[in-house]
């Protein structure tokens, strides 16, 4: 039942991605080209999605557990600092080289685009690469402050 | 990359927000997680567990089936314009990659879920993000290209 629920997640939140155009270079960045070919249509996207996840959010997180899990996982993080921020910035550089972001690109596999395709493995060698340099940068710290 | 121009579509956009909405709240009031693309697809590559993997994993299938599903609903596949030759979109994705990794989140996680709980961190983020897509839209455009 978690699964099948999970699955049917993905789909609904591929859908709108695709109806939205989220997963379509083009538009992002057109979006966000204001001096430009402007297509304003991704704040029709974020303010649909903001509404509906603000409202239910509100009505979901005042129940005690979730239908089919044990308790809600909520960051729990709340500094805003340097590596939010700086990784956010880096992130940004790339959406607006490519066009894609993660949850844009992840359902647009499945029509096997080929630069759908490039992106994605290239998110993923980032991904990794970041995970690599996060883990040593937290071992030298623990060793630093190991006596 | 000639002719980059796209229609103005107020209620497709709308009517996809309202979905990306929905599965969100979904994934809060069934499995009681944030639906962040970024956070989701990590735990698929590095598994916190036998009981986190599963659910993950149909997620993305879920996601990556949608575009047959659209297929069989619009009659054709989603469009994508390619706005990067393979050297950008190479580099592209992997700063998105980097990028998603140390901030720890991106358009869905902060932008969406954590935006939608008020949280300060991912205003911050969603803020720093969109003003470097938006000057780097800019250079890559007016600076750089034609």
């Amino acid at each position: 039942m978690r699964l099948i629920a999970a699955y049917v997640i993905g789909l609904v939140f591929g859908l709108g991605i695709a109806i939205s155009g989220m997963g379509n270079p083009a538009k992002v960045v057109n979006f966000f080209d204001v001096a430009g070919v402007w297509d304003p249509s991704l704040a029709f996207v974020m303010a649909g999605a903001l509404a509906i996840t603000f409202i239910g959010y509100r009505l979901v997180l005042g129940r005690p557990r979730p239908l089919l899990g044990d308790r809600f996982y909520l960051p729990t993080s709340r500094v805003i600092d340097a590596r939010l921020l700086g990784g956010a910035a880096i992130f940004g550089i790339g959406w607006g080289i490519s066009g894609f972001c993660p949850g844009g690109a992840l359902p647009v596999i499945g029509t096997l685009n080929a630069d759908v395709l490039i992106f994605v493995a290239s998110l993923l060698a980032g991904i990794l690469v970041a995970r690599l340099i996060l883990k040593r940068r937290e071992q030298t710290m623990a060793a630093r402050i190991a006596p | 990359m000639s002719d980059m121009t796209t229609a103005f579509t107020p209620y497709a956009a709308l009517l996809g927000g309202v979905l990306i909405g929905l599965a969100s709240v979904a994934l809060m009031l069934f499995h009681g997680r944030i639906m962040g693309a970024t956070g989701i697809l990590a735990g698929v590559l590095f598994p916190a567990g036998a009981r986190d993997w599963g659910w993950r994993v149909m997620i993305l299938l879920g996601m990556i089936s949608a575009p047959a599903f659209y297929f069989l609903l619009a009659g054709q596949m989603p469009p994508i314009q390619s706005v990067a030759n393979v050297p950008w979109q190479v580099l592209g994705g992997f700063l998105v990659g980097i990028g998603v990794t140390v901030g720890s989140g991106c358009t869905s996680g902060h932008g969406v879920c954590g935006m939608a709980r008020l949280s300060r961190r991912s205003i911050a983020a969603t803020l720093t993000f969109m003003a470097t897509t938006a000057l780097t839209v800019y250079v890559m455009r007016h600076v750089l290209g034609g």
